[in-house]
């Protein structure tokens, strides 16, 4: 990092350079958080027997416009004792980290903002500093409701980290590199390679507990409507509300295309070593791939949401505690076992 | 003009006021804050040292999950600071020595005659493929492998002991056990029962 800021100074073009690249990875998002808001009231609307939003534009599809327009346009309240700094300050803070999470993200081979060695760690480092947001926002807003939710959503996410990290642990022990670029490489050859079946146990409890860690139904405790209103945001209004809003869909982005990339394959097409089908399928290009099997992803923390009542409390401690922790560390073993054993197809 | 001793200012400025802070602020909240900025900012400085293993487990650890359990006490206790400032004045001579007497101990230890250019020889830069977190690897498990497992003991009997200490079981209290209540088949909750239909009586008789 430090040698390209150094040749920067040299020549401006590069950093122009590198602020081109992070508009394309952040803008493509914000659009993908804008539309996946209107696809969670679609789907979730479809799969109650509804017609969702479509009066805005043909079939609706301008309703996130609509909606982004109303938040900016509406007041944002400070309540009353409430810490002026620290309250403006939360949603900034819950924004950024799952925004910079996205500068190690690979799209294709060499298609990544900073290809660094340790990227799967920069990942975890990030994503659990989001929490600090959330913890601000509970305490800054002066309201119990919202200090609940604050308190609530602090225990979840510190338990389901671990189970997390050890999670990705076990990504790396089988792809031997934390770049997830090699990660990725690693899983050539056909959709059998994918690291999903070796590390099935894994994918799992890295899937539930991403569930988790972005607050998402069926563990939004956080925010459950009817215990505490509206948890930590309760106090927010207009566009300091958006930008928790902006934050949750993009971290359901972010851990969707880290299941895609750590365990389904990433870029690489699904007809991969097959005959006929490789062939046919070889103008897609890698983008399209990981793109699609995010968008998979997605839908599945739709389904959940439209699925699946909300956890109790205690039993969401009893998941990650004692079943995802042991699972996790069972299956490092097994992991470890099979890499020393050169397992084939995926350690040969 | 090379750009690194400007990050590297900006960022050790923001870490000392961020520590000084730490110490000086007066809402206990504020303070915890300041020392994740704190924590963070060093971070941003080890990155400036070609660590940046160290530098994101220093995130990891210490910013994602220890600051949040203090931060999570820090909140939910009520502290009345008035009384805890009262003997400020009385101890101030006695904490004054304990500082002098640390911070010559602290110039003794990591002194420039110890750790100065002389002794270390200016720090080598690496090209951009360089690993740090492959070094530190390959040295931490060959070299120092008995000392790192030494140390994983360690904190292994520190976890459990904590455990062991907090570990209380009441008799009295009643729980709930949700690997029960999971396990539960519907066959014990609900009975179905078949019954003849109850002859209609009119209510006004």
């Amino acid at each position: 990092m430090i040698e390209t800021l150094d040749t920067a100074m040299g020549g401006i073009p590069q950093v122009v350079w590198i602020v081109i690249k992070i508009l394309a990875i952040v803008l493509p998002i914000m659009g993908s958080v804008a539309y996946l808001t209107l696809a969670e009231r679609k789907v979730i609307g479809y799969i109650q027997v509804r017609i969702g939003p479509n009066r805005v534009g043909p079939r609706g599809l301008l309703q996130p416009i609509a909606d982004g327009l109303k938040l900016m346009m509406k007041e944002v309240i400070i309540p009353t004792n409430a810490n002026r700094f620290l309250f403006i300050l939360a949603p900034i803070l819950v924004l950024a980290p799952s925004l910079a999470a996205w500068a190690v993200v690979p799209f294709d081979e060499g298609m990544v903002l900073a290809d660094i060695d340790a990227s799967i760690l920069y990942i975890l480092a990030l994503t659990s500093m989001s929490v600090y947001g959330v913890i601000i926002a509970g305490w800054a807003s002066n309201s119990k409701y919202a200090f609940i939710g604050a308190l609530r959503s602090a225990a979840q996410v510190v338990s389901y980290e671990i189970a997390m990290g050890f999670a990705l642990v076990g990504v790396l022990i089988a792809a031997g590199s934390m770049n997830l670029t090699d990660v990725v490489m690693k899983q050539q050859g056909s959709f059998l390679h994918w690291f999903w079946v070796p590390l099935l146990p894994l994918f799992m409890v890295y899937f539930i507990s991403g569930v988790a860690e972005t607050n998402r139904a069926p563990f939004d405790v956080a925010e459950g409507e009817s215990e505490i209103v509206a948890g930590f945001h309760v106090e927010y209004s207009g566009m300091t509300f958006a930008l928790f809003f902006l934050a949750e869909y993009a971290n359901m982005i972010l851990v969707s295309i880290l299941c895609a990339l750590m365990f389904f394959g990433g870029w690489l097409s699904p007809f991969q070593g097959i005959p006929v089908l490789e062939g046919l399928f070889a103008w897609v290009p890698g983008i399209a791939w990981v793109l699609a099997k995010t968008a998979f992803f997605l839908f599945c923390f739709l389904w959940f949401r439209a699925t699946f009542p909300r956890y109790r409390y205690d039993q969401i401690m009893r998941l990650g505690w004692k079943v995802f922790i042991p699972i996790t560390i069972v299956w490092l073993l097994v992991a470890g076992a099979m890499v020393l054993g050169n397992v084939a197809p995926w350690f040969d | 003009m090379n750009i690194e001793p400007i990050i590297f200012y900006f960022f050790s400025a923001i870490l000392v006021a961020a520590s000084a802070a730490v110490i000086t602020v007066r809402n206990p909240v504020h303070a915890a804050l300041s020392l994740v900025l704190a924590f963070f900012t060093s971070a941003i400085i080890w990155v400036l040292l070609e660590a940046e293993f160290l530098a994101i487990t220093l995130v990891l650890v210490y910013v994602g999950a220890v600051m949040v359990l203090f931060l999570f006490v820090v909140m939910m206790l009520d502290i009345n600071l008035v009384p805890l400032r009262e003997g400020f004045i009385r101890y101030l001579p006695v904490g004054a020595l304990v500082a002098i007497i640390m911070f010559v101990e602290m110039v003794i230890v990591v002194g420039s005659n110890r750790f100065g250019l002389d002794v270390f020889g200016a720090g080598m830069k690496h090209g951009p493929d360089y690993s740090n977190t492959k070094e530190l690897g390959s040295v931490l498990y060959t070299v120092y492998v008995y000392p790192f497992e030494i140390a994983a003991a360690i904190l292994l009997v520190a976890i459990i002991a904590a455990i062991a200490l907090t570990m209380r079981r009441r008799p009295a209290t009643k729980f709930q056990d949700p690997s029960k209540q999971v396990l539960v088949k519907r066959n014990e909750r609900v009975r179905m029962v078949k019954m003849a239909a109850e002859n209609k009586t009119t209510p006004n008789e």
